[in-house]
């Protein structure tokens, strides 16, 4: 059954694009991300314009993560203090995303943008996680316990002024790395219409050694309103989101990350961030090779204005 | 001196009454108005004519020749060239196509270069290399010759969207003066009004010329979704991550499991 998207202006298969929605939907809830990082791609794979993709599928993001914030709410698994000092820097890195997104449209370089941006952070984030849980599976076949608990170890950033103590998970450290994380975030999601929770999380642990329990709840909490806010930012300035196929996208989304809830459970946490990795890397690979090879055509179209 | 001026007054009077007096257009669309709704998957349109003598006592020439020119709301579009930089693909090179048609057809009962001289294509901007397609090049703007390789391009990737495309068998002659043109719309033209510019030959001499339109217009949802994006860009985003939210607290309530 096809369907008119107003705004993307071609019509889709209702069911592809509610299939997509549930496949992405099943990652995210099994990793505990948005899945915008898969879903932007598909939505480009089957001829939908980068612009509008990433502009719709903040949205979407924004309906999994608050369907994710409000089950962790509920187990008490939210540092809302650290998710609003993230935010307070997060709002201002999605509008200066969504600035420079508007400027590089302009000047024809906003697909290189994308590419080179998902590039560049999905194989260096991708062979980290990968790295990390080799090494955690090797430990762990060795007898030793699988993660190095490290109490009160302490880098550089926990010699920052602007000290914060943050009750629910624990810990007391600067402002500045807090706010920076928030800006970087908040900055790459507005320009790769991604949520970050797959860059927020491992950031959140290695840089603020934000407790695993409180990490991924907080991380879902700015992702909401970073994504929240970038969607309204997208459709104030470019008038790019698709609200039809947004809607496809998070019903599909929502029913598919409850079902990779339940599987994401039953498998260890090593393993789980191994095959997140894995597929990380993979997706930041596919992007490298489009870049590199010589495209089919040299030429594209983009549209300046209408009468 | 006088009197070579009248001749060729005379003799220009002539030649431009000479067609007008031998034939005329009577052309019908099937449908003058193409609605956009959500199950819209393109549409084909026909136009029906027939080729009359314009009085009683002048006789028809066939055999004829049929041009049809549809043309769809104008936009200003530009075409990019990547090249190799540092070992990947970048834009290096654009240009602006100043309102050009958003969608181009031209359709013939034969293939447009056999029914009349270059020249004379040329002139009527008849087909896809004779139609005007204004470039913006530094200060000016101006068409270019049809295989600059921008131009070329922009025909090209026109062509595989479906909205540049010419066709030398779209015309059908039922009879010798009665004729029928499938007009092709797809999912993906641009809302707005489209001109349909009907040219007949003979002798490879426009004949008879005639026009008539078309509205493509989005309809119901499609509309109110499309406008409301463009006009209230603010509230549209409130209201759609607000649905954003209330479609991830639905689920949550929906698949709570404590």
């Amino acid at each position: 059954m096809q369907i008119y998207l107003p705004i993307a202006d071609l019509p889709v298969n209702i069911f592809l694009v509610l299939g997509m929605g549930l496949a992405v939907g099943f990652i995210s809830g099994m990793f505990g991300i948005g899945g915008g990082f898969l879903m932007t791609p598909l939505l480009i794979f089957i001829g939908i314009s980068p612009a509008v993709s990433v502009a719709s599928v903040s949205s979407h993001i924004a309906a999994s993560s608050f369907t994710g914030a409000i089950n962790y709410w509920r187990k008490g698994a939210l540092d809302i203090g650290l998710a609003m000092m993230l935010l307070s820097a997060g709002i201002v890195g999605t509008a200066t995303g969504v600035w420079l997104f508007t400027y590089l449209r302009t000047v024809d370089q906003l697909d290189l943008m994308i590419g080179l941006s998902y590039v560049t952070l999905l194989t260096a984030v991708g062979a980290m996680m990968i790295y990390e849980s080799v090494r955690a599976e090797i430990r762990t076949r060795k007898g030793m316990p699988a993660t190095l608990r490290r109490p009160g170890s302490h880098t550089w950033l926990h010699g920052l002024p602007f000290k914060l103590r943050f009750k629910r998970s624990k810990i007391y450290v600067s402002a500045i790395p807090v706010w920076a994380i928030g800006f970087i975030i908040g900055f790459v999601g507005a320009i790769m219409g991604i949520g970050g929770g797959f860059l927020l999380v491992p950031m959140l642990i290695y840089f603020l050694r934000v407790p695993t329990a409180t990490v991924i709840g907080t991380s879902m909490v700015l992702t909401l309103v970073t994504m929240a806010s970038a969607t309204v930012m997208h459709a104030a300035t470019n008038h790019l989101v698709d609200a039809v196929l947004a809607l496809i996208l998070m019903v599909g989304g929502v029913i598919g990350a409850q079902f990779g809830a339940r599987t994401g459970q039953k498998m260890r946490g090593e393993r789980l961030r191994l095959l997140l990795g894995l597929l990380v890397f993979a997706v930041g690979l596919r992007f490298a090779y489009e870049l590199v090879v010589k495209p089919d055509d040299l030429f594209s179209l983009r549209h300046v204005g209408t009468e | 001196m006088r009197r070579l001026a009248l001749t060729l007054a005379l003799i220009l009077l002539a030649g431009g009454l000479e067609p007008a007096a031998a034939e005329r257009l009577v052309v019908s669309l099937s449908n003058h108005r193409v609605a956009v709704t959500s199950s819209f998957v393109g549409e084909d349109l026909v136009l029906f004519g027939t080729i009359e003598p314009d009085s009683a006592k002048t006789a028809l020439r066939p055999p004829y020749n049929l041009v049809v020119t549809v043309t769809g709301p104008r936009q200003t579009l530009r075409t990019r060239r990547k090249e190799r930089v540092l070992g990947i693909w970048v834009n290096v090179d654009s240009r602006e196509f100043v309102r050009v048609p958003s969608y181009l057809a031209v359709l013939s009962n034969r293939a447009v270069g056999e029914i009349a001289h270059p020249d004379v294509l040329r002139r009527l901007q008849v087909g896809l290399d004779n139609y005007l397609l204004p470039q913006r090049i530094g200060p000016d703007i101006a068409d270019t010759v049809s295989n600059d390789p921008f131009r070329a391009a922009f025909v090209r990737l026109e062509n595989q969207n479906g909205l540049y495309r010419q066709s030398g068998t779209a015309v059908t002659f039922l009879t010798p003066t009665v004729f029928r043109v499938a007009i092709p719309v797809p999912a993906n033209v641009a809302t707005g009004n489209y001109a349909i510019d009907v040219k007949l030959f003979a002798d490879g001499a426009m004949v008879a010329r005639t026009n008539t339109a078309l509205e493509v217009i989005k309809a119901g949802f499609e509309q109110y979704v499309a406008d409301a994006a463009r006009e209230y860009g603010l509230r549209y985003g409130l209201v759609t991550s607000l649905m954003a939210l209330l479609i991830g607290w639905f689920g949550s309530v929906v698949f709570r499991r404590d």
